[in-house]
């Protein structure tokens, strides 16, 4: 990879926002999975397995699964938070691997969100 | 009141109404809860209904099945029965929006930015979250004067623990002779209960490392060093990445986005020792040499690593730099208090619903963290004590839970905001053993180079053990006391010196709770087993247990007796103390006193 000047700066931001912010091109539906030791220790490696196994059971080419960091609120892990595009969105806790099925089904696919499992909508304000 | 109108009849009420009455005779409830049957309620699609009064609780398609367990719930213990409570449809709460919920509308993420929004294992998240612009600007437009103004009007101060001033530090170490300089990042985090550096490194490690970036080109450091310690592994793996990733991108080594700056980073695992968060400690322990700390002066920003002047500060301090310098010193300084600027991460753990990692502006108070944003006590238990700042920091009551917090306020309280470790204790904490807890912590952490802090902390801890025996007398009270204002007051290093913060801040807001183990030999949490006596509740026993056994078989002392389906005792003569007849009864049988 070459060494970023100044000027290169901006372009890798640009181009690096369009592939993760979910836009034309990026994809659908984008899940994170939050995977803090907290997370991760609460069984997020299997979540992360099950959706993954969901995404290529159904051929789901449009769906990105991806990880992060801890989500602050460690006592209702695992979390991650799906987002579809054009959509608020949405923060899912205590999840099991049939959890992740069932959100695969519904909100994926159906578009329904799973409100018995979600926590909230929207997301955080930084700063 | 329990609907007889036909439609509820024809879903069997009346097995419900009898099922009913003979379970509140049984719990001997009789005498207070009249079980009435009424008309139609009119809302026969969810019956069988019931109302209860005086509270208005409405209940709905209750079965016989369900009753044994509405009436132990609502009737005994006070708490109405959500899943049988009817929901009107209209006003069937709809999925919150994340910032109508308290726990995520009250904090203001700066070091956590980007807590859970970015795949930590790839640079691109970070930059297209703005990352890297505050290094771009600190090397293409400011100078380094300029960036050490900026840091110290910002106000921001260390985050580790004492709350130096970070502007005034760098500036030190600008001022100090000596080449080359260096800057490290403490993450050494030791504080049993705290785990705020450790998620800022695993969600967001390039916000540490950029902030190390703009800190050494301002004081003009070639290398850096992040000490972590080696019990983080996912911190210590994603870090490496990240680090792998900067150096690839041009953003660390030669020349930096070829503006002629270098700098490089090591890492430097801990093996974890509490002191080694002590700054001259981790500098001996990242030479290579024990873990000791040394007196100051010098200060590390004259004689710090390899002799050489050295800017050490915190993870979260060093991941509040960007922002500064994207947004500017007075934008910070805008947030918090007039001493205490921005806001300060807490990891909130303990006796609370909401167990996490919590950002919020300085100045916050107690009982809004607690209350608004922790969710309050679990079980409905009454909040008692928050310490702060773990096994260094104090026990904070009740009674000041209305106090804004803020690196004075917390240290007037006794206490201190230490890295930001937040443990809430409830009623069913004991303040000594919590006391006898970090005290033992700290004593065992204890390097031994110095006389107080090696032999005080464990004559304090003596003396507490004793009094949670019930051993104490009012003399070791005193000579308790006494030791601790020594311990603070000679010991070297900052981990003596407030190794006796949760000793007397119990002593000077829970002395009553002294005063029982010593004078009463009572615990009055029941927490400190050698204080308690156990009785077996004969009724509960037989009605509820049959005499099950299990505390007889399982003793280890064979102190119960008793036939199966008949009461069991416990012989005091013969009882340890141990508490395993507590533990093992399922149905509560076993009474402490």
């Amino acid at each position: 990879m070459p060494k970023l000047k100044l000027e290169d700066l901006a372009g890798v931001r640009e181009k690096a926002r369009k592939a993760t912010l979910l836009r034309e091109g990026a994809g659908r539906v984008k899940m994170t999975v939050h995977m803090g030791t907290c997370g991760i220790a609460a069984g997020a490696r299997k979540i992360v397995e099950a959706a993954l196994h969901e995404v290529e059971e159904g051929d789901l080419r449009d769906v990105m699964v991806t990880t992060s960091g801890c989500a602050g609120l460690c006592s209702r892990e695992p979390m991650a938070t799906l987002e579809v595009v054009g959509e608020a969105p949405v923060k899912y806790v205590d999840l099991t691997e049939a959890k992740v099925k069932a959100i695969f089904k519904e909100h994926i696919l159906e578009g329904r969100i799973v409100e018995q499992y979600a926590l909230a909508i929207g997301s955080e304000r930084a700063y | 009141m329990v609907c007889a109108g036909t439609g509820c009849v024809a879903n069997r009420s009346p097995e419900v109404r009898d099922a009913l009455v003979s379970e509140i005779a049984r719990r001997g409830l009789q005498n207070e809860i009249q079980v009435v049957t009424t008309g139609c309620n009119g809302f026969c699609g969810a019956g069988p209904l019931m109302v209860v009064q005086p509270d208005g609780i409405f209940y709905q398609q209750l079965g016989v099945k369900d009753v044994p367990h509405l009436v132990e719930e609502h009737f005994l213990k006070g708490r109405p029965v959500q899943k049988f409570m009817y929901v009107p449809p209209e006003t069937r709460t709809p999925l919150p929006k994340m910032m109508d919920i308290p726990f995520f509308s009250r904090q203001r993420l700066i070091a956590l930015r980007n807590r859970g929004l970015i795949d930590p294992e790839r640079i691109d998240e970070y930059i297209a979250r703005d990352g890297y612009t505050a290094l771009a600007k600190a090397l293409s437009q400011m100078t380094p004067q300029q960036i050490l103004e900026e840091v110290k009007i910002s106000g921001l101060r260390g985050r580790g623990g004492a709350g130096f001033p970070t502007g005034t530090k760098w500036e030190h170490v600008i001022r100090a002779e000596g080449e080359p300089k260096y800057v490290i990042c403490n993450g050494d985090e030791g504080d049993p209960g705290a785990f705020m550096d450790r998620s800022i490194v695993e969600s967001d490690p390039h916000s540490v490392i950029e902030g190390m970036l703009i800190g050494a080109r301002a004081i003009g450091a070639r290398w850096g060093v992040v000490y972590i310690r080696n019990e983080y592994p996912l911190a210590v793996q994603r870090l490496m990445i990240a680090l792998d990733q900067a150096r690839e991108y041009g953003l660390l080594g030669d020349d930096i986005l070829g503006t002629g700056f270098d700098f490089d980073i090591s890492v430097s695992r801990g093996a974890g020792a509490f002191v080694c968060g002590e700054a001259t400690a981790l500098v001996s322990a990242v030479e290579g040499r024990p873990g000791e700390p040394r007196a100051r002066p010098p200060r590390l920003a004259q004689h710090g690593l390899w002799n050489k002047p050295t800017c050490l500060n915190n993870v979260e301090t060093w991941a509040n730099v960007p922002p500064i310098i994207n947004h500017g010193g007075a934008w910070f300084a805008e947030i918090g208090t007039e001493k205490s600027k921005g806001t300060k991460v807490f990891s909130l753990v303990g006796k609370i619903n909401n167990t996490g990692l919590v950002e919020v502006p300085m100045g916050i108070t107690l009982r809004e963290i607690i209350y608004d944003i922790g969710g309050g006590v679990p079980g409905g238990k009454k909040f008692k004590a928050v310490q702060t700042g773990g096994p260094s920091g104090g026990c904070i009551p009740n009674e000041l839970i209305d106090l804004p917090i803020d690196f004075e306020n917390l240290t007037e309280a006794g206490s201190m905001m230490g890295s930001g470790g937040m443990v809430i204790m409830d009623e069913d904490t004991c303040m000594v053993d919590v006391a006898r807890y970090f005290l033992a912590f700290t004593q065992d952490e204890s390097c031994g180079k110095c006389t107080p802090c090696r032999e005080g902390t464990q004559l304090m801890l003596d003396i507490l053990t004793r009094i949670t025996d019930g051993h104490g007398t009012m003399e070791d009270l005193d000579a308790l006391e006494e030791v601790a204002k020594v311990v603070a007051e000679a010991s070297l290093c900052g981990l003596g010196t407030s190794a006796p913060n949760p000793v007397l801040t119990t002593m000077r807001y829970f002395r009553e709770e002294y005063l029982a183990h010593i004078e009463a030999h009572k615990c009055p949490a029941h927490v400190c087993r050698q204080l308690n006596t156990y009785r077996i509740d004969p009724v509960i026993c037989v009605e509820r247990g049959h005499g099950c056994g299990v505390c007889r078989r399982e003793c280890p002392e064979k102190a119960i007796f008793g036939e199966k389906n008949q009461a069991h005792r416990v012989d005091a003569s013969l009882c340890s103390k141990c508490g395993t007849c507590v533990d093992l009864c399922h149905f509560n049988a076993v009474i402490v006193e």
